[in-house]
């Protein structure tokens, strides 16, 4: 941290992190699948520059093939791949069925930002990189508004865009505690995440080609009894 | 000591002079952004001088409060102008009035009187105006008090020549994220305490869905231009508090020699320029919001700024 660059590096690291939270609370408040699926791309960037910044700082070739798989996964294959599986209807939609009402949402959103600084504070002590005191809480509240997302949201592709976006945020907590990630876990990270989402955005299909609507709420009548 | 007392008069005639041109630039800039010609970048001045020329006609049924209002709607702005860095980076001789906090009360007294002017009319658009500012405003008021609370908790004092001081110029604070999502929560401060795009439109002529200008439309003649004035005039404060304080405090004058502080003059006017840019793009970009989408917006402002304070007060 005494050199002139690491401090560069440290502050381009937590301008990083502030818009990766940004674009996180975007994900949960955004009104529009669109949007969300962009916003998404954006955390995903975010988390790419990250990872090339903490390699660059610890030295860690593992750290740019985390940002390359990143790059390669979640701002290209499963773009291509909800925009392919997913019919255009659900794009077109304008508003996202929701539990509940933006502001509440996002006054919760808020709490749990506190919650991951909170239960991020006494992990610090354990963890001796200076990159970490940024991207862990942010990472752990990248998770919580993830797991927010999948709740609050009703409908199946902003839900798993949720559940994307807390797989960023454990990457991007990720990165700053094990610089020597295995390349092995990464990879099957990456050969996972698509299978999920071809998997969500083929089972959307079907669920919108024969309910005519992808709003998880009112799959309890799907039951043929 | 006159050297400083000059400086602020300075201060005071650069905020008077060039608050009309601030709002020509806009104006010019997002018609030419939207494919049109727009007014000249002067009209805003021709619009003021016409109507100080003007036969003034007040309603029978006001009080003196609708014949006050404009003159302290007018006087706000320039107060404030006097205790926050428009041009200087250095303290002048009457900054030790007011804090921020201080500076936020004044203006917020000229939004006060001009809301009562706006009830006191016997015009039906005018209390709905004035009852929406409110609405605005006290969903602004939370996420103005966690801005200045984290600010001068950082800062350790609200004075907002040593905010700029201790937090913003040191360029590794910078990039801090709790300030950048301060500045983010600010901004979108900004376009609501002005009434601008996706809260309320400064160019609609449609009085139902009018929030912030229903206020002044039973004026005329030089009633009608000082609330022009004074509507161009706390824009441009609120920008000078925006870049000055919180967001890039560079070009400041640094010395005590007059031809820095003249100096000064046009480079923070370039920066008005980039924030303007920014602004013509946020405006021509979103669509205004219905009403009660404001609470939406403003609450997401009020959870960037919680956020910024959290990630300030863990970090340290």
């Amino acid at each position: 941290m005494n050199n002139p660059s690491m401090a560069v590096i440290f502050a381009l690291d937590a301008l990083t992190g502030a818009v990766f939270l940004l674009t996180t609370l975007g994900v949960v408040a955004n009104r529009q699948v669109l949007a969300s699926l962009q916003l998404f791309i954006a955390q995903s960037l975010l988390l790419t520059c990250s990872a090339i910044l903490l390699g660059i700082a610890t030295n860690s070739l593992h750290l740019f093939a985390v940002a390359a798989i990143t790059i390669a996964t979640k701002t290209v294959l499963i773009p291509w791949v909800l925009r392919h599986t997913v019919s255009i209807e659900v794009y077109r939609t304008r508003e996202i069925d929701r539990v509940l009402n933006i502001p509440s949402s996002l006054l919760i959103a808020a709490a749990l930002v506190v919650l991951a600084y909170a239960v991020a504070n006494p992990m610090l002590g354990a963890v001796h990189t200076p990159f970490a005191k940024i991207n862990l809480p942010l990472g752990i509240a990248a998770m919580f508004l993830g797991i927010f997302t999948v709740v609050v949201r009703r409908e199946a592709v902003p839900q798993l865009l949720g559940l994307l976006a807390l797989e960023n945020g454990v990457f991007f907590a990720g990165v700053a505690i094990v610089p020597d990630l295995p390349v092995i876990a990464e990879l099957a990270a990456a050969v996972d995440v698509p299978v999920v989402a071809l998997v969500v955005g083929m089972l959307t299909r079907r669920i919108h080609v024969r309910l005519g609507t992808t709003s998880v709420g009112r799959l309890i009548a799907l039951r043929e009894d | 000591m006159t050297a400083r007392i000059l400086y602020n008069l300075l201060q005071v005639i650069f905020v008077i002079a060039f608050a009309p041109l601030v709002e020509g630039v806009t104006t010019k800039l997002k018609e030419n952004l939207q494919s049109k010609r727009g007014p000249s970048i002067f009209q805003p001045y021709r619009d003021l001088w016409k109507l100080f020329h003007k036969d003034e006609i007040v309603s029978d049924y006001t009080s003196w409060i609708f014949r006050a209002a404009p003159y302290v709607a007018f006087a706000a702005p320039i107060f404030v102008a006097l205790l926050i860095p428009v041009l200087t980076r250095y303290p002048l001789f009457f900054a030790f009035m007011g804090d921020m906090l201080g500076g936020g009360f004044i203006l917020a007294l000229g939004g006060f009187f001009a809301t009562l002017a706006a009830v006191d009319t016997g015009n039906p658009y005018g209390p709905m105006g004035a009852s929406r500012t409110r609405m605005v405003g006290f969903l602004a008021e939370p996420v103005f008090i966690v801005v200045f609370l984290t600010v001068s908790f950082v800062a350790g004092s609200t004075i907002p020549y040593i905010v700029q001081l201790r937090w913003v110029t040191p360029i590794a604070s910078f990039f801090e994220p709790s300030h950048i999502l301060l500045m983010s929560a600010f901004l979108m401060l900004i376009l609501a305490e002005d009434g601008r795009i996706p809260v309320d439109s400064p160019s609609g002529a449609f009085e139902l869905a009018m929030i912030e200008r229903s206020k002044s439309l039973e004026y005329s003649g030089r009633g009608a231009a000082l609330m022009k004035w004074a509507g161009a005039m706390k824009f441009l404060v609120l920008i000078c508090i925006f870049l000055n304080v919180l967001v890039t405090p560079w070009g400041l004058a640094a010395g005590m020699q007059p031809i820095e502080v003249l100096i000064a003059v046009p480079l923070v006017l370039l920066k008005i320029l980039g924030f303007i840019l920014v602004l013509v793009y946020i405006e021509s970009s979103l669509a205004k919001l219905r009403l009660f989408r404001i609470t939406e917006f403003l609450g997401a402002a009020f959870v960037i700024s919680v956020v910024a304070m959290i990630t300030r007060l863990s970090e340290i």
